[in-house]
């Protein structure tokens, strides 16, 4: 600033080119952006683009590789193993997102009604969000034990079955049960979220619709379910995002296993790629999770954030 | 690399012209190196985490022993077993890193014109073990020469209740896949069944799965790497482990590499196989005492091909060709080997880590429990994964990728039939063959 007040004072000599860079808006903004461009691009482009490159290669781990082309992905589209992964891999992120919205929504509007201890449940919701992924998923793995399910331990004892529950040696089962396991952990993210956003809605509204007649259902779906879109569009892609990429509780509960049945891309792309050795096609495989991703991306936010869907209408 | 070729081949010369002057005093022979490190020489090996305390305890023993005779530093890192295969692969490809590494099964084979030819060395020390096991030599072995040095087998063995057994109306264990099926009924009428990983179990589903496959004289691939999957003697042994599932405990399909040792300690089942760490589970906890007593472990039966086979798991010290110092990588790995030292480890190692040579079954850790047996056995039957091609890229991705594990899941649950389980592993193992 007191550059610019020294130059204007010697006002016939023609500003030198730095100091026209320094006052150009263009110019500055650039400037301020560059360190985060330069981190994106060092830290996201990059590592994308090296994946992208990866799976058009035959590299091994540690040994760079020549480029094959779409050989990767000829294998990948013959290989039986991978189009099972891509079906758990969805199965498991509409079925486990479905739930975490339906569930946490319900419990969201339950925190939001004056409760005892309102503060207390608030904070223990939380809970399964902030213990790690890996201790949940062992605590899962005993409660899903083909010998020690505490599960199937009191279900015996009372009487109910009369042998244990094979959690996740039967395809389906265990389907099923790493997704219970994923939902249970997702839950505290939307329910908070969306408690966020319904504590942003004006009260006057809900006022004017109870005055206006509306039953508390009609207040749900023409006030409440309009005003708190923008909210669950934002969460529900991050909780698609991450369902879909999970990694840590399969890793943990089954490998991918049993035969596979609950191997998702992440998890197949990783025991080819570090295990197996075959970078190249881990690569391919990571790859091909982001057209998905992308898709999940774009139905969010040009599907749910449309506004005439914001304000209760429809198309 | 500091060191050139023509100085290498100086330093080995000296060695060995200097060794028959030593060979006179065979006390002394024993722990003289035919290796003069370099000056100022220090040594950096990356070791998988031991599974037993004795074993590092041991190797840094010995270890410590070596620098104080030489001179040079030895830095020992550990790393958790399963981060070895990548860390050694990039340190091959990137020309830096640790100048040794304990790698598993076929790493070596996979960048081979990384390694240091420790044929010389090997041959020398093999002569003087009593030859090495052949499982061993073949995964360090390519073409002739020695691209590592076998250090061990982890041995596998089946573990059992000697008074379920006996209860079952057996008096001694079966020696024959026929036998052992019979062991494995009688067990499960008595509400005491055996039970052997199906699952994603890395170690444990692996050893048995090969077990199965290879006690039927099946093999994945032909001596040429020709896949060789669908053959009758495979669905032979699909069919013999349908029946044996049928005898275990329900869920094996879901097992890891832990389950079968928490349901055997447990008293969930009375027959599984496992390393020698099940055992001194139980031995080492005063509450299972009764247990401990009763375990006994023996090799797995001999099937209709007619020798004891298996996997195990193996590990041999590759030497990187980026190493500065390659006169003090021989020198170490010389001094570790010699009698003296190789029988501390191997006792330190409480039966975990079988010879690597022939001369070292002698090994008093073998006869001080009986339990410890069958491991001994372990370099003995162990054969090379991706039997019987040869080794490689190929043969690592169809096992990492559980081909074989998957394979028998699929038949012995009925998800598939045999035939068809079959032909989805001949699938798959072509793909990693490039057919």
């Amino acid at each position: 600033m007191t550059d610019h007040a020294g130059t204007a004072g010697r006002a016939p000599a023609p500003p030198s080119f730095l100091s026209r860079l320094g006052q150009s808006r263009n110019a500055l903004g650039l400037a301020f952006m560059l360190p985060a461009g330069v981190f994106l691009i060092c830290f996201l482009a990059y590592p994308l683009g090296l994946g992208v490159w990866l799976g058009f290669t035959d590299a091994r781990i540690g040994r760079t590789g020549q480029f094959i082309g779409l050989e990767n992905y000829q294998f990948l589209w013959i290989d039986a193993v991978f189009w099972l992964s891509v079906f758990n891999t969805l199965l498991y992120t509409i079925t486990a997102s479905i739930l975490k919205f339906g569930l946490g929504l319900w419990l969201a509007l339950i925190l939001n009604q004056h409760l005892p201890f309102k503060a207390f449940f608030r904070a223990i919701v939380l809970l399964p969000w902030v213990v790690p992924t890996v201790l949940s998923g062992i605590a899962f793995w005993w409660i899903y034990d083909s010998q020690f399910s505490i599960v199937s331990w009191s279900l015996i004892k009372l009487g109910v079955i009369d042998h244990y529950i094979n959690f996740l040696g039967e395809a389906n089962m265990a389907r099923a049960s790493v997704i219970a396991a994923n939902v249970w952990r997702g839950i505290p993210f939307v329910a908070i979220s969306l408690l966020a956003g319904l504590q942003t809605i004006s009260p006057s509204l809900h006022e004017a619709a109870t005055l206006d007649g509306a039953t508390p259902w009609q207040r749900f779906r023409y006030v409440t379910l309009p005003m708190l879109s923008p909210i669950i569009s934002v969460v529900m892609t991050f909780s698609v995002l991450f369902t879909f990429t999970d990694f840590q509780l399969i890793y943990v509960l089954t490998k991918g296993g049993p035969v596979n049945a609950t191997h998702l891309m992440a998890t197949l792309s990783f025991q080819r790629a570090i295990p197996g050795g075959q970078l190249g096609e881990g690569a391919a495989i990571a790859v091909a999770m982001i057209p998905f991703l992308l898709a999940a991306i774009l139905f969010s936010f040009f599907g749910l954030q449309r506004r005439k869907w914001q304000q209760g209408g429809s198309d | 690399m500091s060191v050139n070729r023509r100085e290498l081949l100086l330093g080995a010369a000296v060695g060995a012209a200097g060794l028959p002057l030593l060979g006179a005093m065979p006390s002394f022979a024993q722990t003289a190196s035919s290796f003069t490190p370099e000056k100022g020489a220090s040594l950096r090996v990356l070791r998988w985490a031991p599974f037993v305390k004795g074993d590092e305890d041991a190797w840094l023993a010995n270890t410590k022993k070596f620098t104080e005779k030489t001179g040079v530093e030895v830095r020992i890192d550990k790393e958790s077993w399963e981060d070895i295969r990548p860390k050694s692969a990039v340190a091959a490809n990137m020309g830096a890193g640790p100048d040794m590494v304990w790698v598993w099964f076929d790493d070596a084979q996979q960048y081979p014109d990384k390694l240091v030819d420790v044929s010389a060395l090997a041959n020398k020390l093999g002569a003087a073990g009593g030859g090495w096991y052949p499982g061993l030599e073949g995964y360090a072995k390519r073409d002739g020469k020695f691209v590592a040095m076998p250090l061990a087998a982890i041995g596998n063995a089946i573990c059992y209740r000697e008074s379920h057994m006996k209860a079952a109306g057996f008096s001694e264990f079966p020696k024959d896949t026929k036998g052992f099926l019979e062991l494995c009924k009688a067990l499960k009428a008595k509400g005491t069944p055996a039970g052997f990983p199906h699952g994603k179990a890395v170690g444990d589903g692996n050893n048995y799965a090969h077990w199965l496959l290879w006690s039927h004289g099946g093999k994945t691939v032909d001596e040429s790497g020709k896949v060789a999957i669908n053959s009758p003697e495979t669905l032979a042994a699909i069919n013999y482990a349908k029946e044996l599932y049928g005898t275990f405990i329900p869920g094996t399909e879901s097992w890891l590499d832990i389950n079968n040792n928490r349901a055997f300690l447990a008293n969930q089942i009375s027959l599984t196989a496992n390393g020698v760490s099940l055992y001194y589970a139980a031995k080492n906890d005063p509450k299972l005492a009764e247990m401990a007593a009763d375990i006994r472990t023996t090799n797995f039966p001999v099937g209709p091909v007619g020798q004891s086979i298996e996997l195990h798991q193996t590990t041999s010290i590759a030497t990187f060709k980026h190493t500065k110092f390659p006169q003090a990588c021989m020198a170490y790995l010389e001094f570790m080997y010699q009698p003296e030292q190789m029988n501390a480890w191997l006792q330190g190692s409480s039966a975990y880590c079988c010879q690597p040579l022939k001369a070292y079954a002698s090994n008093p850790i073998w006869t001080s429990d009986k339990n410890h047996a069958a491991y001994a056995k372990a370099s003995e039957t162990l054969r090379p994964n991706g039997y019987a091609g040869p080794l490689g890229y190929a043969s690592a991705g169809v096992m990492a990728d559980y081909v074989l594990v998957d394979m028998f899941a699929e038949a012995v649950t009925g998800a598939q039939t045999p035939e068809n389980a079959i032909k989805r592993a001949e699938a798959r193992i072509n793909r990693y063959y490039r057919v």
